[in-house]
């Protein structure tokens, strides 16, 4: 369903979610005067250009706010007639200023050089290869992409002001926000820029051992304290029955060294971002154990993380660098865009691995280290959305952990760090603006309850939900 | 004779490099055999034909060395050879867990000083490319960490010597000064560099500041100590001629005391150096040490020991310089 939806037409609804469902006619204009079909016949035209189709979103979205149904909408549009309620709405709301301002951002950019950070994993993919194959070009931008030695840096750099942006892990702005680990300086999750793409690794020895019942004593690494793979395998192993502070130990060590850590056997097994996971088969060092998505499919991992000061700042620069990534973001879900994305990155440049490695992770068809052959697509996911289930999920195990001294209300913190709307906003756009482009979480309830590992989470009772964990700080 | 020696020694240096290099050849050499393709019986080529494998990709598969029961694996997830060249090759997916007969995996040998001599000469002929901002020759990477270098390891000379000077024309200060010097002297590049990050807040500057803050210190107890042990009787013949505090500074304290301040020089240029790789491989972005980082993330050892060696001539060079300063200013008593 990515055809433009003229919120002007009283044939089709716009909003609601399964429009199929609902009886369309195959003939959008069927029943309408000749100059009322002509009209939207020019308009559905005039929506395949990107900065008029991001002018109709703003439209849809002033509709929805004056008719708030599609019953509604439509009763009032058959009883105006077409060109009556264009005339009507723009009294109402200057529907042309508004256009004008969208079609303006890209040409008022307020910055255009811009400096971006990223560690050189392959979640950044859509900030990787969107320089690679151009896509800040398009908006206008002049971008440059710093590799990054680890996240610790990163962040420093983010709060100095060296990086306008950066690709962060997802709790990072929230911890940066928050204070936690740093100096307190509100930072904004944009985008996802992966979903998935992460694995716990074991070195070849444990090829017998695969109960985490059994890992007692383990010593594990994970990339950064505020992570999600810090959080995902501490919920995972206390899940077993480990205290992840008391029975194992894990240590922050940067994505690059975990190969030779777990050649070296400094580390029994790490959950960490590819390309070192597969790495680790490649050079048949470990094996992996389980992808991340088998404890909770779809979960978010790094972001695109901008700060507050930034975005208010350059509103226009936001926009323009928003929609790139975005749009990054969904080539790289394809089956191509996989193929060509892994392909740009391989370069010294770049990520500096074998392409090879990256193909395996990209498509999903790789060898698993323990003589299978696994053909997963979604190994590694690009669903931009940061949904407010995430954003919660994330805050509550911050404090469950103790990261967070004391409880809070998650979901509201999350609402103001999560920029679930207005990326959302983006996302229905840009699918106006270009009927090939599909985002398809762009509609999914931001606050439906989640299953993670078997249990299911539902943002409203986090702190219910953290405080049966077992192992929980909070008491 | 003397020059007897210097041929012997030279001799010796070169007859241990090349028995060093041999060792290390002999110790990592695998000869490119190339896949060791497996044979598959008739009754595997049978179970694999049945489960609609290709002939022909059955042949090929088994002749790039990928085994019946992996082979058994991709034809039951159905994935055609266009699926399995968007994944990267089958010889890459056909590495599984690692036994006595399957060869080395591609990228887990140490390299052999036959692979990095290529790389050390295509690194020699090609020093100045830029390839994007995380990808430029070793030449600029080299030019961007010298400059760091010189620009930080200038500032603190520019503050250790005169400052040592004073210290050391004053008994007292330099008795007071002394255990300060003590404590900052010995801590490490890496310990200054998150408060150099977050205090000033500028990654570059910060680089900079940490080669100062490590340099400063021998300088500053060398100029210190060479100025307090100037023999007291040259002093007091300064003092009999009625030279004035400066002139005494400059004509008699000051030569007397070269020596041991170019000797803290000398040392302060090489922690320098040290100092640079470490900041270069925590920050990022340029440098040599970046270099050695990011090929160390990409597990290209070839490289990284090339940027080593690199690392090193340089050092022996900027070493060097300040030998031959030191020579200059040395004298006999």
């Amino acid at each position: 369903m990515t055809h433009f939806k003229d919120p002007f037409n009283p044939n089709i609804d716009v909003w609601n979610e399964c429009g199929e469902a609902s009886g369309e006619p195959a003939n959008p204009y069927v029943g309408l005067p000749a100059e009322d079909a002509e009209i939207l016949r020019k308009r559905a035209k005039q929506a395949l250009n990107p900065e008029v189709g991001m002018t109709r979103a703003l439209e849809s979205s002033v509709m929805q706010g004056l008719f708030k149904t599609d019953l509604s909408r439509r009763a009032f549009l058959r009883s105006a007639g077409v060109t009556g309620a264009l005339a009507a709405v723009a009294t109402v709301f200057p529907l042309s200023s508004l256009q004008l301002m969208a079609e303006e951002a890209i040409k008022n950019l307020e910055k255009t050089k811009l400096t971006l950070g990223f560690v050189p994993i392959t979640c950044a993919t859509p900030i990787i290869g969107g320089h690679a194959l151009g896509f800040y070009e398009r908006y206008g931008l002049d971008v440059d992409i710093v590799k990054t030695a680890g996240w610790a840096v990163s962040r420093d750099k983010c709060l100095n002001g060296e990086y306008d942006g950066s690709h962060l892990l997802f709790p990072m702005p929230m911890a940066m926000s928050l204070g936690i680990g740093s100096t307190a300086q509100p930072w904004k999750v944009v985008s996802n820029v992966n979903t998935n793409g992460q694995a716990i690794v074991l070195a070849n020895k444990h090829i017998d051992n695969q109960d985490p019942k059994n890992w007692k004593g383990f010593k594990f690494a994970v990339p950064f304290e505020y992570s999600m793979h810090n959080l995902l395998l501490r919920n995972y192993v206390a899940d077993a029955g480990l205290d992840p502070d008391r029975d194992i130990q894990i240590r922050v060590v940067p994505p690059p060294e975990m190969v030779a850590n777990l050649r070296s056997e400094n580390v029994d097994g790490y959950l960490a971002p590819d390309p070192f996971c597969q790495r680790a088969v490649y050079d048949q060092v470990g094996f992996i154990h389980k992808l991340t998505l088998d404890l909770w499919k779809q979960h978010p991992c790094c972001v695109f993380g901008l700060s507050e000061k930034f975005i208010t700042e350059n509103p226009n620069t936001t926009m323009a660098l928003t929609t790139s990534i975005l749009e990054a973001t969904a080539a790289a879900e394809t089956a191509d865009g996989r193929v060509a994305f892994a392909e740009s990155m391989a370069p010294a440049n770049y990520l500096n691995q074998p392409v090879e490695i990256l193909k395996q992770i990209l498509t999903g068809v790789f060898p698993d280290g323990q003589g299978n052959i696994k053909a997963v697509p979604d190994r590694i996911s690009f669903m931009p959305l940061p949904t407010q289930t995430m954003g919660t999920w994330v805050l509550s195990q911050l404090r469950r952990w103790n990261y967070i001294d004391s409880d809070t209300n998650y979901a509201t913190l999350a609402e103001d760090l999560v920029l679930t709307t207005t990326t959302r906003e983006t996302m229905r756009q840009m699918m106006n603006a270009d009927v090939n482009l599909t985002f398809s979480d762009a509609e999914q309830d931001v606050f439906a309850p989640v299953e993670i590992q078997g249990q299911t989470f539902a943002p409203e009772a986090a702190q219910e939900f953290i405080d049966g964990q077992p192992f929980s700080r909070t008491i | 004779m003397i020059r007897n020696f210097d041929a012997r020694s030279a001799l010796l240096s070169v007859l241990i490099l090349i028995s060093g290099l041999a060792i290390w050849h002999f110790a990592t050499h695998v000869p490119e055999t190339g896949p060791v393709g497996v044979v598959l019986s008739a009754e595997q080529t049978d179970t694999l034909l049945g489960n609609n494998m290709a002939a022909e990709d059955i042949e090929f598969y088994a002749s790039q060395g990928v085994a019946f029961p992996q082979l058994e694996q991709i034809a039951a997830l159905n994935l055609s050879r266009e699926t399995i060249e968007m994944a990267g090759g089958i010889r890459a997916l056909g590495i599984s867990v690692p036994d006595a007969n399957s060869a080395p995996a591609p990228g887990s040998l140490f390299p052999s000083p036959a692979k990095i001599g290529v790389e050390l000469w295509a690194t020699i002929t090609d020093p100045f490319y830029v390839a994007g901002t995380n990808d430029m020759g070793f030449g600029i990477q080299i030019g961007y960490s010298l400059l760091r270098v010189i620009i930080g390891y200038t500032l603190a000379a520019a503050v250790a010597i005169p400052l040592g000077f004073l210290i050391g024309m004053s008994p007292l200060a330099y008795k007071a000064l002394d255990p300060y010097i003590q404590v900052l002297k010995p801590i490490s590049p890496l310990a200054w560099m998150p408060i150099a990050l977050f205090t000033i807040g500028d990654s570059e500057l910060s680089s900079i500041f940490v080669i100062f803050i490590c340099s400063l210190w021998p300088m500053l107890s060398n100029t210190a100590f060479g100025v307090a042990s100037v023999r007291s009787d040259w002093v007091n013949v300064a003092r009999t001629h009625e030279l004035g505090t400066l002139r005494t500074a400059l004509t008699v304290i000051l030569p007397a005391a070269a020596p041991t301040i170019v000797t803290g020089m000398r040392i302060s240029i090489g922690i320098a150096w040290l100092v640079i790789v470490a900041a270069e491989m925590l920050v990022g972005g340029t440098g040599i040490g970046y270099v050695v980082w990011n090929e160390w993330n990409g597990l290209r050892l070839d490289r990284m020991i090339v940027a080593i060696l690199l690392i090193g001539v340089m050092g022996m060079l900027l070493d060097a310089a300040f030998a031959r300063l030191q020579r200059a200013v040395s004298y006999v008593e």
